[in-house]
């Protein structure tokens, strides 16, 4: 019995002291959470649209005082992470897809789902200094041995530049020379590092880098005509656990307003008029951003 | 928050506290653990091996992925813990924990578990039978002859968790001031094109990783050295 008794001895002490700890980590934690105030937004947000997204966070947050989190990621990740419980307010997806899975499943609040921007294909040759008089002579060069295109199973781009390439009838032919990226970001670094020659990325990666970098090499690139390749839509939907916050609401109403969308088109993305396609932009309050909380219901879709 | 030409060293920050409680909580757990593997005859005993070194075989996004539904809203480890607490386990702090103390188990367990088996046990016998209480005996005995064998345990617990990114890019959610390490944020500056950030903060993992392993060896080398004499 004794020895038992020791053994507890022994043990107690210890569990004491890093319970101790523990506890003031958790005490820490809770006073950062408590710290955070009841106007913030937690915006999950697709790769591509990170550089953008901060630029007009930066307006919206000096504008309403409200505070944006924002957690960037891939937008399959995103979504498995919404569906498990992760605490985000608005998604801002790089497609269409699963901000829809979002609001047929009920994750996503039934009605709130627009395209904020269209995504630009360009066909990017930092290191190609010839002038060519087609894309297709571009893509067939003899200068060209690696083509960069994202995975086309799960980036928007990546299944765009495919689509681009087959409407062209030059897939079969250089389908050799292409290599993969995981997602655009890396088929972009593919083409900045010179691995591949040329790459098929978003126009706004071209347009945020040389707004940092006054680099004369990321002019060189060939916007892709719009009717080679379905429109990437990228769709912005508000959770479900932000129903009644209606700070979450007012940036969703800000990304509809006129300097939301100016801030949009200025890095690179297109914008969806009126009529092309239902998304609830048609005569929302895109000046007003003051009718927060109304506009989204209101235009509630059809089945 | 601090802030260093103009970079934001709070990642850096969430991961020393990450892998620092990693290691705090696996010692607690994983020593009684190593010490049963060690010396028991039970028939579990390879199982329970196996099933601590899963974390080593399987991908990072694998476990990632299973611990997300565990620990998730629906899953039955999130429930638990939104019971016991009231705040949800996955996408917190205390989530990363956990999530960290699985893929990190083997790595101080297996050290630990190897120092115990390779103790001279005629030694903890001689100091019971002449009268040692177990406590005494465990600190004055066990620890000096498994000390090298714990600094391995902790240095590799710390560093595996300081380099953890599949797991956490699964169950973290990347959320600035809570569960956005600096693997996690290096990604995201690489993602978003930010070369030039992701160099200093990937510039200063490499630098503190260097630093805790030159002190960690010299310390071992320094025992290994008074050993001898």
């Amino acid at each position: 019995v004794a020895r038992r008794q020791s053994e507890f001895i022994l043990v107690i002490p210890m569990g004491g002291k890093s319970m101790r700890i523990v506890l003031c980590g958790w005490l820490i934690l809770c006073c950062w959470s408590g710290a955070a105030f009841a106007s913030q937004v937690n915006v999950a947000v697709a790769s591509n649209f990170l550089v953008p997204l901060q630029s007009i966070a930066k307006e919206f947050e000096a504008n309403t005082g409200h505070e944006l989190r924002i957690s960037a990621g891939s937008t399959g990740k995103l979504y498995a992470q919404i569906v498990n419980g992760a605490p985000f307010d608005v998604f801002l997806a790089a497609n269409s897809k699963e901000p829809q899975r979002l609001e047929v499943s009920g994750a996503a609040i039934a009605g709130s789902r627009f395209t904020y921007g269209l995504g630009q294909l360009v066909l990017w040759a930092p290191q190609l200094a010839e002038s060519y008089s087609s894309i297709v002579e571009v893509l067939t060069s003899e200068k060209v041995y690696r083509l960069a295109v994202a995975n086309p199973t799960t980036a928007p781009y990546g299944a765009a530049a495919i689509e681009t390439l087959k409407k062209l009838g030059v897939y079969d032919d250089i389908k050799n020379k292409i290599i993969r990226g995981e997602n655009v970001s890396q088929t972009y670094q593919y083409v900045a590092s010179g691995a591949a020659q040329i790459g098929f990325v978003a126009k706004s990666q071209i347009i945020s880098q040389s707004m940092s970098h006054e680099n004369a090499s990321h002019k060189t690139y060939w916007t892709i005509d719009g009717a080679l390749y379905s429109p990437i839509q990228q769709q912005a939907v508000l959770l479900k656990r932000a129903e009644n916050n209606a700070a979450a609401r007012q940036f969703l109403e800000f990304l509809q307003s006129r300097e939301g969308r100016a801030a949009i088109t200025s890095f690179g993305y297109g914008l969806v008029d009126s009529g092309l396609v239902n998304t609830g932009l048609v005569s929302t309050g895109l000046v007003n951003t003051g009718l927060a909380g109304n506009g989204l219901v209101d235009h509630e879709k059809k089945p | 928050m601090m802030e260093v030409t103009g970079l934001d060293m709070q990642p850096l920050w969430i991961t020393l506290q990450l892998a620092s409680l990693t290691v705090l909580v696996l010692l607690l757990v994983g020593a009684p653990l190593a010490w049963w593997l060690a010396f028991t005859r039970s028939r579990f005993k390879i199982p329970m091996e196996s099933i601590t070194a899963l974390p080593l075989v399987l991908p990072p996004t694998v476990l990632g992925f299973y611990l997300l539904i565990f620990m998730g809203a629906n899953g039955a480890g999130g429930q638990f813990w939104t019971a016991m607490t009231g705040h949800p386990l996955a996408f917190s702090f205390m989530g990363l924990v956990f999530a960290s103390c699985i893929y990190s188990l083997p790595f101080v367990v297996q050290p630990l578990q190897a120092a115990f088996e390779g103790m001279d046990r005629r030694a903890v016998e001689a100091a019971w039978t002449l009268g040692a209480s177990r406590s005494r005996t465990f600190i004055q005995i066990v620890i000096p002859q498994v000390r090298r064998g714990l600094l391995t345990a902790v240095v590799l617990g710390f560093a595996h968790t300081l380099g953890e990114f599949g797991v956490i890019l699964m169950v973290g959610g990347n959320i600035p001031g809570e569960t956005q390490v600096v693997s996690i944020a290096i990604y995201e500056q690489v993602e978003a094109l930010n070369y030039g950030a992701a160099q200093q903060l990937s510039a200063g993992l490499l630098l503190f990783s260097f630093i805790v392993l030159l002190l960690v060896y010299g310390v071992n080398r320094h025992w290994h050295t008074e050993l001898k004499i």
